[in-house]
């Protein structure tokens, strides 16, 4: 690794967004928390954090702060969820209360807490594609699953056993990632690294990169 | 790490109850406001506050000061309609010692457990075996010892005691301050003096060196106890709180949803003096407070537990 990393924001409303940053600087990224719109333009990407989905989408709503992540969404920032950064994400989530704020932009459909409540929450392996070296070691805390995805979604992992084997807890869609696990939990980086990777090959917004390159719209959310 | 584990098979059988999966969940939690609730509609505020989890217990703190009497679990079909009511978790209150309080809860579906001072204690000698769950628990601790003694019993997260119901949060501060403090002191002590650290905190010595070598409790440290006001959740979480429970601090005040929804801002935005300012306008009454110092020796829920 040499020179200095893509500098990656961590979505620091609330949830485990220590983790998420001390794992993206054993990837080599400068990782900073991003709380208000001035901070979240200064990144070449973001991850949302899990946490509590309604928390963090109602405090953005509130302070001004939604609108700014849709933009950026849009505008192919590359963004990573985990689990409740997972609901984020999704332009369709089942189980939540009427009017949950999310950001959108991944063409899937989550269901929150879909393995149960907390009782219910395991760690298990995980195969996930594009992520070399075998299979993750994977932390699911009152997870959602997507339980269906759109056409131009990338299914990237799947529950391998148990009562859930086979549903999908880890995709793509161009420059978005999303996982219903938490790898920031477990000292894997390699998730992470999959994700800086997509940063390093797509630093920022299309509209604010100095090169104004355009490697086709059909990439990132289209809402 | 990988080379070693070529050896291995995987094991892809899912495990439940671990103490990552348990703790893990409060770190979830970071960052976030808990509140007491005893009603599904409270709970429903409370949620569309921003609140990261609820509370569901029969009285606030106040009310079982005022009222008196023997404080216990609370009823099934109240936890059953506030588990309903709710996406996001919900914890419940165990007697200090009641393991089989504890079991109900667990098999009600709450996500965590505090076994709390607040309520009676049932065991003035031994808290709940806490490994020995699925579901995780928070306990309650007044300085690093007690914190110690709790994670090695199995608490998944640990909250200062301050003192509940009564809006006055000089007594979180002392206990915030005295577990950082704690921990300070140990990241400067070397090998030999660690043991003697272990003995003079009555806590493992394997805890002792790890939270020397780190710095910071293996678990979550959240505050509770007394905070009634948005500044107040800011000062804790400057202090060294990674999130806070409020108690009786909302649904005793004046307009209990924007309290909420400002406490939440405040604990956001702990370090930002100008947000702080902004929510608490206009926030109505604030619970009336009691001066600490008029309370009698066992009316400090902080002395329970051991």
């Amino acid at each position: 690794m040499t020179g200095r990393g893509p500098t990656v924001g961590v979505l620091a409303l609330q949830g485990d967004v220590r983790e998420h940053l001390a794992a993206l600087a054993s990837v080599g990224a400068v990782g900073v928390p991003v709380r208000r719109p001035a901070e979240l333009a200064a990144v070449q990407g973001l991850v949302l954090p899990g946490g509590e989905s309604t928390t963090i989408g109602l405090v953005a709503a509130r302070t001004g702060l939604l609108e700014p992540l849709r933009a950026a969404v849009r505008a192919g920032l590359p963004v990573y969820g985990s689990c409740a950064g997972m609901v984020m994400l999704a332009d369709r989530v089942v189980g939540a209360p009427a009017g949950q704020h999310t950001i959108g932009g991944l063409d899937v459909t989550v269901r929150r807490n879909a393995f149960g409540r907390q009782v219910d929450s395991f760690e298990s392996t995980v195969e996930v594609d594009g992520v070399p070296g075998g299979p993750l070691h994977a932390v699911f805390i009152r997870a959602p699953w997507v339980e269906q995805a759109g056409a131009g979604v990338q299914v990237l992992g799947r529950v391998v056993a148990g009562p859930a084997a086979g549903r999908i807890v880890a995709v793509r869609q161009g420059r978005l990632v999303a996982t219903s696990f938490h790898p920031e939990l477990t000292g894997d980086t390699r998730v992470h690294d999959l994700f800086v990777q997509i940063v390093r090959e797509h630093p920022g917004r299309d509209d604010r990169r100095a090169d104004g390159a355009d490697d086709g719209a059909s990439e990132g959310g289209v809402r | 790490m990988s080379e070693q584990s070529d050896t291995r098979t995987p094991d892809t059988t899912p495990a439940t109850g671990t103490d990552r999966v348990k703790r893990g969940m409060a770190e979830q939690l970071k960052g976030g406001v808990i509140m007491d609730v005893v009603t599904p509609e409270q709970a429903r505020v409370a949620e569309d506050a921003g609140a990261v989890a609820v509370m569901a217990l029969e009285r606030v703190p106040a009310d079982i000061r005022v009222q008196g009497g023997i404080a216990r679990m609370s009823d099934p079909d109240m936890i059953d309609g506030i588990i309903a009511a709710v996406s996001i978790p919900v914890m419940a209150k165990a007697r200090i010692g009641h393991f089989v309080e504890a079991r109900v809860l667990q098999s009600l579906g709450v996500d965590y457990i505090d076994e709390s001072e607040v309520l009676s204690p049932a065991d003035e000698a031994h808290h709940i075996v806490k490994s020995d769950f699925t579901v995780p628990f928070v306990c309650g601790a007044t300085d690093l010892g007690e914190a110690l003694r709790r994670i090695a019993e199995g608490a998944a997260m640990i909250r200062s005691k301050g003192e509940a119901g009564t809006g006055n949060v000089v007594e979180a501060t002392r206990h915030m301050r005295s577990i950082r403090a704690g921990i300070r002191a140990l990241t400067t002590l070397d090998d030999t003096e660690l043991f003697v650290a272990a003995k003079e905190l009555r806590a493992p010595h394997d805890l002792v060196v790890e939270v020397a070598r780190t710095g910071k409790l293996p678990v979550v440290l959240f505050t509770a106890g007394g905070i009634a006001t948005p500044a107040d959740a800011a000062m804790m979480m400057q202090l060294g709180a990674e999130g806070v429970f409020v108690g009786s601090g909302i649904f005793k005040s004046g307009d209990p949803a924007q309290r909420a929804a400002a406490i939440v801002a405040a604990t956001t935005f702990h370090d930002d003096p100008d947000v702080i300012a902004k929510v608490s306008r206009g926030l109505g009454e604030a619970m009336v407070g009691i001066n600490i110092s008029t309370l009698t020796g066992s009316e400090h829920f902080a002395t329970r537990g051991w």
